[in-house]
């Protein structure tokens, strides 16, 4: 695994107790992202792959391995990684502007400084102009960039986001992806994507690590040749359609397990 | 669209159900009123609304309105107040202590449904013939509503807002006042609502009860001299400190959570 690299995830394994013993949610998982590199972990429903976000953002202990930031290891929530939800998690009593200055207001910045760097944030996301609207005002695609402003606005130096654009609709999804690009492209962010989205995957990242169906473990390591600067056009490319033909050839198979493994424990009466 | 241009929309969508309310409201008036001088109501028992209306200017001079009027509202804005910050205060220590809130959440629920001001002469003897009894009165039977929507907003914020706040690694008190709190918010304002209600409800009450000033006492007054007009007049102001207090609470809502 490289020294230098920003974010190591080391041998990390997951379980869970349930009612019949337990369950293995993500089993030996280890990579690596480097500095300013977007990598996007994808894989099937039920693989846990939210388990590493939670892993990796602090939000869940108990687990084997290790996560480390700059060679620090990472016990709880650290400064060092931003997380983006996949759930709608704008504050509905705060503007834009003040959901945005949210986190310069719990490091203790003076009102003046925290609005002018949450007023950079919000123009960087492309909402220039709707400081003052509150979030029931906006649309899903607005306040899922209302969210990335605010965890932008803490100036982490990991951008951890899980499935930030799964309840949008394929065509916001795609354009939202353009201005993720652009500001990681003009941040240099480095970023941790989860997601279920093969287009959106190979879309934004330099890598695509490629799960398994439960337990979760890391199948395949994809590197995305796309040249950059990239938008939403690339997905008419060969190389586009190729790379993920790639991936869904390895996905396809651990899909396929999760469904045989929903329908088999519907049969036998539980939940899938 | 600009604020004032929002607010100026949302007023001018509201003026027709405001004028089909008070219309509703005319239209109620003035069936009563036919329908007791075509002698289908009796006149001895429910007076025509057109002498309740003649007796409101009599009894605001004859009968210190304004001051009952005050008296009432003082008692009210008292036990608002001891809701407010009590009922809060221990809405936030059930959901703080789980084993607390397991113990005591069946009995707050079966307080709501108590009737409390059976047990007037209990706070008689403890806190005298006094103001303090009403208010007391008021603020125990509008305790339990309070506390347990206080839980319930609590309880019911979601999980991500405070996921945002674990991973902004807020402090617990930071938790509270910065996502807690204004997440629970709509829901606090709804069992304020209730409280304060059933707090009236049993203020007007005890005031009746007991004798002891402020508008309950008049509408006591007045029914034992047979005034039946002055009597609704009195219960008029009644529901006119109803509709100030919930006036008040909305607008302390709207004041609050400018985004509704």
């Amino acid at each position: 695994m490289p020294a230098d690299a920003l974010l190591k995830v080391e041998g990390i394994v997951k379980r869970f107790a349930t009612a019949d013993g337990g369950i293995t949610a993500v089993d030996d998982v280890s990579f690596d992202v480097m500095p300013g590199e977007f990598v996007s972990l994808i894989g099937p429903s039920g693989c846990g792959k939210s388990t590493l976000f939670n892993i990796i953002g602090g939000l869940v202990g108990d687990y084997a391995g290790r996560v480390t930031v700059a060679g620090t290891r990472v016990t709880g929530t650290h400064p060092s990684i931003g997380m983006v939800f996949q759930e709608e998690s704008t504050f509905p009593w705060r503007t834009v502007l003040d959901n945005v200055a949210f986190p310069l207001e719990i490091a203790g910045l003076g009102k003046i400084e925290r609005a002018e760097r949450a007023a950079h944030f919000v123009k960087l996301v492309g909402l220039s102009g709707f400081e003052r609207r509150y979030p029931s005002e906006l649309s899903g695609g607005m306040r899922q960039r209302v969210a990335i402003a605010r965890t932008l606005a803490s100036e982490p130096r990991i951008l951890l986001m899980d499935e930030p654009f799964a309840a949008l609709d394929e065509q916001t999804r795609l354009l939202l992806g353009d201005k993720v690009l652009q500001i990681q492209q003009e941040l240099k962010q480095t970023t941790l994507l989860i997601t279920h989205n093969l287009t959106e995957a190979v879309q934004l990242s330099d890598r695509v690590l490629v799960m398994t169906y439960r337990p979760g473990k890391i199948k395949r390591i994809v590197d995305v040749g796309l040249p950059h600067p990239r938008d939403a056009e690339v997905v008419s490319s060969d190389a586009f359609g190729h790379t993920v033909a790639q991936i869904w050839s390895d996905l396809r198979e651990e899909a396929s397990r999760g469904i045989e493994d929903d329908e088999a424990r519907v049969r036998a009466g539980g939940k899938p | 669209m600009s604020a004032a241009a929002a607010a100026s929309a949302t007023s001018a969508s509201r003026l027709p159900a405001q004028l089909c309310g008070a219309a509703s409201v005319l239209a109620v008036v003035a069936a009563v009123e036919l329908l007791i001088r075509a002698g289908a109501i009796n006149a001895f028992v429910i007076p025509l609304p057109s002498q309740v209306i003649a007796a409101i200017p009599r009894i605001v001079v004859e009968e210190h309105i304004p001051l009952r009027f005050w008296q009432t509202s003082k008692e009210v804005l008292w036990a608002a107040l001891l809701l407010a910050t009590v009922g809060i205060g221990l809405g936030v220590l059930l959901y703080r202590v789980r084993l607390l809130r397991l113990a005591t959440e069946t009995w707050v629920g079966a307080l709501a449904a108590a009737p409390i001001v059976l047990l007037f002469p209990l706070f008689l003897v403890i806190f005298g013939r006094s103001a303090t009894t009403i208010v007391m009165i008021g603020f125990c039977a509008g305790l339990a509503p309070v506390i347990l929507k206080t839980v319930e907003g609590l309880a019911g914020t979601r999980p991500v807002l405070i996921d945002v706040g674990r991973s902004l690694k807020l402090t617990r008190r930071q938790q509270f006042w910065k996502i807690l709190l204004p997440a629970a918010l709509p829901t606090v304002f709804v069992g304020m609502r209730l409280g304060l209600v059933f707090a009236m409800i049993n203020i007007v009450g005890v005031e009746y009860l007991i004798n002891f000033g402020g508008l309950g006492q008049l509408v006591n007054d007045l029914a034992e001299r047979y005034d039946l007009p002055g009597t609704y007049g009195a219960i008029l102001f009644v529901v006119l400190t109803s509709i100030v207090f919930f006036d008040l609470t909305e607008r302390l809502e709207r004041w609050l959570r400018p985004h509704r």
